[in-house]
């Protein structure tokens, strides 16, 4: 079957690159000893599938990954009073500052998270700012009609329009020397970054840090998580109590 | 006394792999640092890629923190970018574990394994806020102490180091420890009070209480300056490394490194002799790691990283008494799905490449041997009796089995080097691909060309090193064979080492210490990072060396005499100067040596020397012969070969 799983990627480990994460998992997969299923071939390599990259520095509290399990082999077999253990075994696995925070079977058929994700939430810290300063920028930034900005794909530097892409914006906070932000931030059909969106403000805002809260996929007219905390068994803080 | 995280955060997004400089891997030790506990920094002065799997580093790391009196933290050096944010933010050179500021350490302890890196332990110093010279040191600031290959020649590094450490460190951190203790329990008076306490425990060498006497160019003594101060420097060695099995977690890394594989270290020491081998001469004699704790080290390590990899590592892993049992263990254990093992060093036999084709189930891409030299006389000569059909059965047997890639290490500007030796590199890499197109229609052989750099402490530390020109023109007369055979040579690669890099490298091999100043020129014009071909500027090298009035004929293409000083002659591997010489004579006169592992010993000095011996579980040497078949395994009739019995006690050895 294939698992789904949601974790959360916090602190000091938020400096390790996309790739490397995908390393990290590998391996902690095998040392939690899950039947992970693997490919054929020459070098063959654990059946895992990440979800949108996380841009190195960014903190996550809605990371997804899927791995295709060969125990057990089929949803059908699938206990979800298994999933508490399993789910406490794999974060015991992980390296300091990935928790796992929710697990599930996912179906074969749908599409990649990739696909499916149409938005993320992210939360951000700006330093040195007031929040009736910010409010009156941010008023000033939705209520353009364009705003172009170039950006870097595939190695080449094209000029885009990314207003139809921040979905909300708000002040939702106050910190000691700013603000906390949050926004909604369109993925498809290339996800925006907090830092290229804050890089078109004027003037320009940088982040002290930005976390990403939840990815949604549409679903008719409400939006959804691909798996959603709430929903998860037993969370870890009673397992280990 | 307080962690620099909040303030490296803010600047880690501005540099390259940040992940470089966060630690949080697992097997990671916080320590509790206490004022009364001496607080080790150990840095590895090259970048966290290359220095994180350092098994040496990882080893004294755990040594020292399972002491009640000391701690230990680690380091790497700053890529530049990183030590330009440093700098411009006022920040310093900071640990992995907790992010302390270097300067907060008692002990600053660089593993040193290349010459190149000496002025990255500039860098490091100058990042951590200490003074570069040792004579501007004041009590407060940390001591700095070297230890790895480089230290059996630190004279160029005098300067700069307040100790070397000569040889194996599991039991001396332990003294050291003590003493900075002691030190910083007596309010860590005088400095001087305790470099003379350091100098007084075996293996330490504290170059300051040394007197470096010239005549004109030539080092007449060396010798130390006051009573209490030993005259000559033993290096240490663990005489059981069963004692020793570490490390016991080793650290797994979040960003991708070098060696990224589970590292299990199954002897130490090797006595095949090759006369240009350093490593082979300094770390002597062999001790094999009891088969049965490699097999638990390797299936507890598997389980504890979730490595899919793991590495049998030693000089000469398939000399290894216990190799076919621990190789049939590693390859059964499951528990962490495919299991790859890897031998990085391999010999020339057919029956190591049987081992590797057990072993090596998937990934079977490319294999490597080292003949060194390419014809039979000049492998006399450097004491690598590998016949051709040793190496031809082997490249047979490993494109029989599915690989389709050899490489070939080989050595240029070796000793009685002539232009036929040389390119006898070619007919042996044709005949390589002959063998192989009997199994595959396209083989590929690449040759890989490293300048010879003589070192101390072998026998080859007499001789006068190929000059850059003429290693090029080596390298040129191969790539022009090459070029001008045409389709002779299809399938034939070439590589080689950069021969200005071989220079610099012999200039610090067996340099004295006048070169401190040349080391410090070279940093001060921005040469960091020497080891890396993007930095590499051997102008910077060559100004420095005309600014102080030295010249690189003198230190590197001169030839040596036996009535010479050298600069490492106050320090010992244990090695008679005689037996050295001896081998040297030996090797213009063609002459091999046995491994001593399985024949009479002939007193080299480094068991005889410290009263300990091999520690070796088969009587026979594995199949293949001792050195290859061009060896006799056994000479003078097959005198039976006394095994060492395991020493009972560590400590009773070592005393």
């Amino acid at each position: 079957m294939r698992l789904r799983i949601r974790f959360s990627k916090t602190g000091k480990v938020r400096f390790v690159g996309h790739r490397d994460v995908a390393r990290i998992w590998e391996r902690s997969l095998r040392k939690a000893d899950l039947a992970v299923a693997y490919s054929e071939g020459f070098s063959p390599r654990p059946k895992l599938s990440f979800g949108l990259a996380l841009s190195t520095g960014y903190e996550s509290r809605a990371e997804y990954l899927e791995a295709e399990l060969l125990e057990p082999a089929d949803d059908a077999d699938w206990n979800p009073a298994q999933a508490a253990a399993m789910m406490r075994r794999i974060d015991e696995a992980l390296p300091t500052g990935f928790d796992v925070t929710a697990v599930a079977p996912s179906d074969r058929g749908a599409d990649s998270l990739q696909q499916a994700v149409t938005s993320c939430t992210w939360e951000i810290v700006i330093d040195g700012i007031r929040d009736g300063e910010a409010s009156q920028q941010i008023a000033e930034f939705l209520a353009r009609n364009e705003i172009v900005v170039e950006r870097e794909r595939k190695g080449r530097t094209v000029t885009e329009d990314i207003r139809h892409q921040v979905l909300a914006l708000d002040v939702t906070g106050a910190t000691d020397d700013g603000v906390r932000l949050t926004a909604d931030l369109g993925t498809q059909p290339r996800a925006l970054r907090p830092d290229e969106m804050l890089a078109a403000m004027d003037p320009p805002l940088r982040a002290r840090s930005v976390c990403r809260m939840n990815q949604w996929m549409s679903q008719g007219d409400d939006r959804i998580e691909p798996l959603s905390v709430d929903a998860a068994p037993a969370p870890l803080a009673e397992l280990r109590a | 006394m307080s962690s620099l995280w909040p303030e490296l955060e803010r600047v880690l997004g501005e540099v390259q792999k940040p992940a470089r400089y966060i630690g949080c891997e697992d097997g990671m030790i916080i320590p509790e640092h206490r004022p009364e506990k001496a607080a080790w920094l150990l840095i590895y002065p090259d970048t966290y890629e290359v220095g994180l799997p350092n098994q040496g580093l990882q080893i004294l790391y755990e040594i020292i923190n399972e002491r009640p009196d000391a701690v230990a933290e680690r380091s790497y050096a700053p890529w530049t970018d990183m030590a330009g944010v440093l700098r411009r933010t006022g920040l310093p050179l900071f640990s992995v574990d907790t992010h302390r500021a270097a300067g907060e350490f008692d002990v600053l302890a660089f593993n040193l394994s290349s010459e190149l890196v000496y002025t990255n332990l500039l860098e490091c110093l100058d990042l951590s806020g200490v003074p570069l010279h040792t004579t501007e040191r004041r009590a407060e600031d940390p001591l700095v102490i070297i230890g790895g290959h480089c230290a059996y020649n630190p004279e160029p590094l005098a300067d700069f180091i307040d100790a070397a450490v000569l040889g194996d460190g599991e039991e001396v951190v332990s003294e050291i420890s003590e003493v900075v203790a002691e030190w910083k329990a007596s309010g860590r008076s005088s400095r001087d009070g305790i470099l003379r306490e350091l100098a007084r425990i075996e293996g330490v060498y504290v170059p300051s209480m040394y007197e470096a006497e010239f005549d004109g160019d030539r080092l007449v003594s060396l010798t130390p300056r006051s009573a209490g101060i030993p005259a000559v420097v033993e290096k240490r060695t663990i005489a059981d490394l069963a004692a020793w099995p570490y490390p016991k977690n080793q650290l797994v890394p979040l960003t991708e490194v070098v060696h990224d594989r589970l590292n299990v270290e199954v002897f130490r020491g090797c006595t095949r002799g090759c006369r240009f081998c350093q490593a082979g001469m300094i770390t002597r004699p062999v001790r094999e790691r009891p088969a049965e704790q490699v097999r638990t080290m390797v299936t507890d390590g598997l389980r504890r990283t979730g490595y899919d990899e793991v590495a049998l590592t030693s000089l000469s892993t398939a000399d290894f008494s216990g190799i076919e049992q621990v190789v049939a263990t590693a390859v059964a254990d499951d528990v962490c799905g495919q299991v790859s093992v890897s031998l990085p060093s391999l010999r020339v036999d057919a029956f190591t490449v049987g081992i590797a084709a057990e072993i090596q189930k998937a990934r079977r891409t490319g294999l490597t041997f080292a003949p060194e030299a390419g014809s039979w006389r000049l492998r006399q000569v450097i004491n690598k009796l590998i016949n051709e059909e040793d190496l031809y059965g082997a490249v047979g047997s490993a494109f029989s089995q599915g690989w389709r890639r050899a490489k070939l290490y080989f050595l240029t500007g070796l000793p009685t080097e002539t232009d036929e030796d040389t390119l006898a590199i070619l007919d042996l890499a044709r005949r390589c691909i002959d063998v192989g197109r009997e199994h595959h229609r396209s083989p590929s052989v690449t040759i890989s060309l490293g300048g010879f750099v003589p070192k101390p402490f072998t026998p080859f530390q007499w001789f006068g090193q190929n000059t850059e020109t003429e290693l090029r023109r080596k390298i040129g007369l191969l790539r022009d064979g090459l070029r001008s055979g045409g389709k002779t040579y299809n399938g034939v690669k070439l590589k080689w080492h950069d021969a200005r890099a071989s220079v610099v490298e012999g200039l610090f091999s067996r340099g004295d210490r006048r070169l401190g100043a040349v080391i410090e020129d070279v940093w001060r014009h921005g040469g960091v990072f020497q080891e890396w071909g993007e930095h590499f500027d051997i102008s910077l090298w060559e100004n420095a060396m005309a600014r102080n009035g030295l010249s690189l004929d003198w230190y590197v293409y001169r030839h040596r005499t036996l009535d010479e000083v050298l600069p490492w002659d106050h320090l010992s591997a244990g090695l008679h100067k005689d037996f050295l010489w001896q081998d040297w004579r030996d090797a213009l006169e063609e002459v091999g040596l046995e491994d001593c592992r399985w024949t009479p010993c002939y007193d080299c000095g480094a068991c005889t020397g410290y009263g300990i011996e091999h520690v070796v579980a088969s009587a026979v040497p594995p199949a293949g012969g001792s050195q290859g078949t061009g060896q006799p395994d056994v000479v003078g009739g097959g005198v039976p070969v006394t095994l060492a019995p395991r020493p009972r006690q560590t400590a009773e050895a070592a005393t």
